[in-house]
């Protein structure tokens, strides 16, 4: 997925502009997207990041500490955040209130809507996973992702992911309010395999390999990986492929305008 | 484009939803420069009729051609030469009205004036406020903006004037007479009558998928100029058939306590001189001039603004 748009004669390049500079507007008027996306992430980074003893390495963490084992999910909350909750939920409310079907008579391709949407949500991930680099480095003496060309393929292929099941939930979502909830849904089943609860390293050998095939399990195993200087595994990198690949078919098979 | 100077040609036009059959077959055409109305009931075939002619419903069988474009082919042009405003949809809450005008007239390559747009309509204060904050007829007069804000050859407007009090509906069809003035052909869906009669050089009556005529609004009219109609209170009941039994009567029908008699020849003195016989005096009696909406009753033996529901007749 590439937020480039596609050539179409006769529509004004100037349409494009001008639609992202009113969904900026709105992404800051309706700033739940900001708030649960950068906020909650960079709150529950500086509560680990804080206290010292969640920064010695401990035995049951096999020499991590608790920020080691926790700083790649807070990467993975702010992103699949923006992508399950923060995405989908205009798509969702424009078909809900008719503004798609208004949009389809115009000269505008449909499919900008979805770019612009894609646009925003790539750049805000963006931003949340500098901030959290920045911060940690800066603020808590975290070291920078040793292997940093890692750090950017887990991020592309991830967010990928991540985003085309966005566009999935937007699909599905017969209302705004229920792209929330099930953007919600899926947010909170995947942050469980991610690790929120119950850390990777602590889940029994089943547990683990159904995590190991889930977007947030191979993208935390992902980042772990590129945060300690080591290049991602080439199944989790290939699991992320696949879910951005097949959440991108099925969301463009389903999605409907009306 | 448009070799035979029509704007719309409809010809054969049949959608079904399931079961239901929206639009039977409907053919007419509209002029180059013509404003065009699509008068009828509820659950006729109006919103459907113009939702497969801008594209957004996929016609069953029979063709449409806006200026020798066909909808589903032609997508791309269509919607650079057509405006569409429709029913039931919304713009975004917390985006305010200068906005979303700028945002529609960034789509098109040469969009009309957004000032003198707004000032035609009466938005120009409102510029600056949410969506949200507006009024259904604030909202109505924007997407009707919207619809115009792209200079188009044919604007399709699907109940443009529901919601709207009668200066801001006169201030609508003044805006919609300029807009033809510059060349736009209009296809006008309502159920006003009044908006017929004062906008449409024709008009198409439908009635449950069907065409029932195509003429001017006069002419419609004209048509139930033959048929005349009685309004009075009579002073006791009596039996409707000693009515439908006069040759010159068509229709009876009860309104409360009132009666309304239709017909033709000499109605008037046929039933008053006939309820005497009984002694039944007819009170408030009024004669009602024929209109469209008699025109409707005529040709189709139901009120206009019925909601799809059956009279007697």
């Amino acid at each position: 997925m590439s937020a480039q748009r596609p050539a179409v004669p006769g529509v004004p390049p100037r349409a494009f502009r001008s639609m992202l500079r009113n969904e900026i507007r709105l992404a800051f008027r309706n700033p739940r997207g900001l708030i649960v996306g950068l906020g909650l992430p960079l709150v529950l980074m500086v509560v680990f990041g804080s206290r010292a003893k969640f920064q010695a390495p401990e035995a049951q963490f096999g020499g991590l500490s608790l920020f080691d084992v926790y700083l790649p999910i807070i990467y993975v909350f702010a992103i699949s955040a923006i992508s399950l909750i923060n995405l989908p939920n205009p798509l969702a409310t424009y078909r809900e209130h008719g503004i798609l079907r208004r949009l389809s008579t115009t000269p505008l391709p449909t499919s900008w809507v979805l770019l612009a949407q894609l646009t925003i949500n790539v750049a805000l991930a963006v931003l949340a996973l500098v901030l959290l680099v920045l911060i940690s480095h800066f603020g808590f003496g975290f070291p920078a992702p040793q292997d940093a060309l890692a750090f950017v393929v887990t991020s592309v292929l991830s967010l990928a992911a991540l985003c085309a099941l966005g566009f999935v939930v937007a699909a599905i979502a017969p209302t705004g309010s229920g792209a929330y909830v099930i953007g919600a849904g899926v947010f909170v089943v995947l942050m469980f395999f991610a690790g929120l609860w119950l850390p990777r390293v602590w889940m029994p050998a089943l547990l683990l390999n159904i995590s190991n095939y889930t977007p947030l399990g191979a993208t935390v195993q992902s980042f772990t990986s590129a945060l300690g200087g080591a290049f991602p595994p080439l199944w989790a990198l290939l699991t992320l492929a696949v879910w951005a690949v097949a959440g991108t078919l099925v969301a463009l098979r389903i999605f409907r305008w009306d | 484009m448009g070799a035979s100077g029509s704007a719309v040609e409809i010809a054969h036009l049949r959608k079904t939803y399931g079961a239901l059959t929206a639009v039977d077959d409907i053919s007419f055409t509209v002029a180059e420069g013509e404003i065009f109305g699509i008068l009828g009931p509820n659950g006729a075939g109006k919103t459907t009729t113009v939702e497969c002619a801008v594209g957004l419903r996929t016609p069953d069988s029979g063709t449409i051609r806006l200026l020798g474009l066909d909808p589903q082919s032609d997508r791309e042009q269509i919607h650079e030469i057509v405006g569409v405003q429709l029913q039931a949809s919304a713009q975004p809450a917390k985006l305010r009205v200068r906005e979303i005008l700028d945002m529609y007239s960034s789509f098109y390559r040469q969009p009309a004036d957004i000032g003198e747009l707004t000032e035609a309509l009466g938005l120009t204060s409102k510029l600056g406020d949410y969506y949200k904050s507006l009024s259904g007829g604030q909202r109505q007069r924007l997407s009707v903006a919207l619809a115009l804000i792209g200079r188009p050859k044919i604007a399709v407007l699907d109940e443009m004037t529901t919601g709207l009090d009668p200066q801001a509906r006169h201030d609508v069809w003044d805006l919609i007479k300029g807009v033809r003035a510059h060349g736009t052909t209009l296809l006008l869906v309502t159920h006003f009558m009044e908006e017929a009669e004062h906008l449409c050089d024709r008009v198409a009556l439908l009635d449950r998928g069907r065409v029932v005529a195509v003429d001017s609004p006069d002419g419609l009219a004209g048509r139930a100029a033959g048929s005349r109609r009685l309004r009075f209170t009579p002073s006791a009941p009596f039996d409707d058939a000693l009515l439908t039994a006069l040759p010159d009567v068509e229709q009876v029908e009860h309104e409360g306590p009132h009666l309304v008699v239709t017909g033709r020849g000499d109605l008037l003195n046929d039933v008053v001189l006939t309820l005497a016989q009984v002694n039944v005096r007819a009170q408030d009696l009024s004669f009602v001039s024929s209109t469209l909406e008699d025109a409707f009753l005529r040709l189709t033996g139901h009120h206009l603004d019925e909601h799809g529901k059956e009279t007697r007749s």
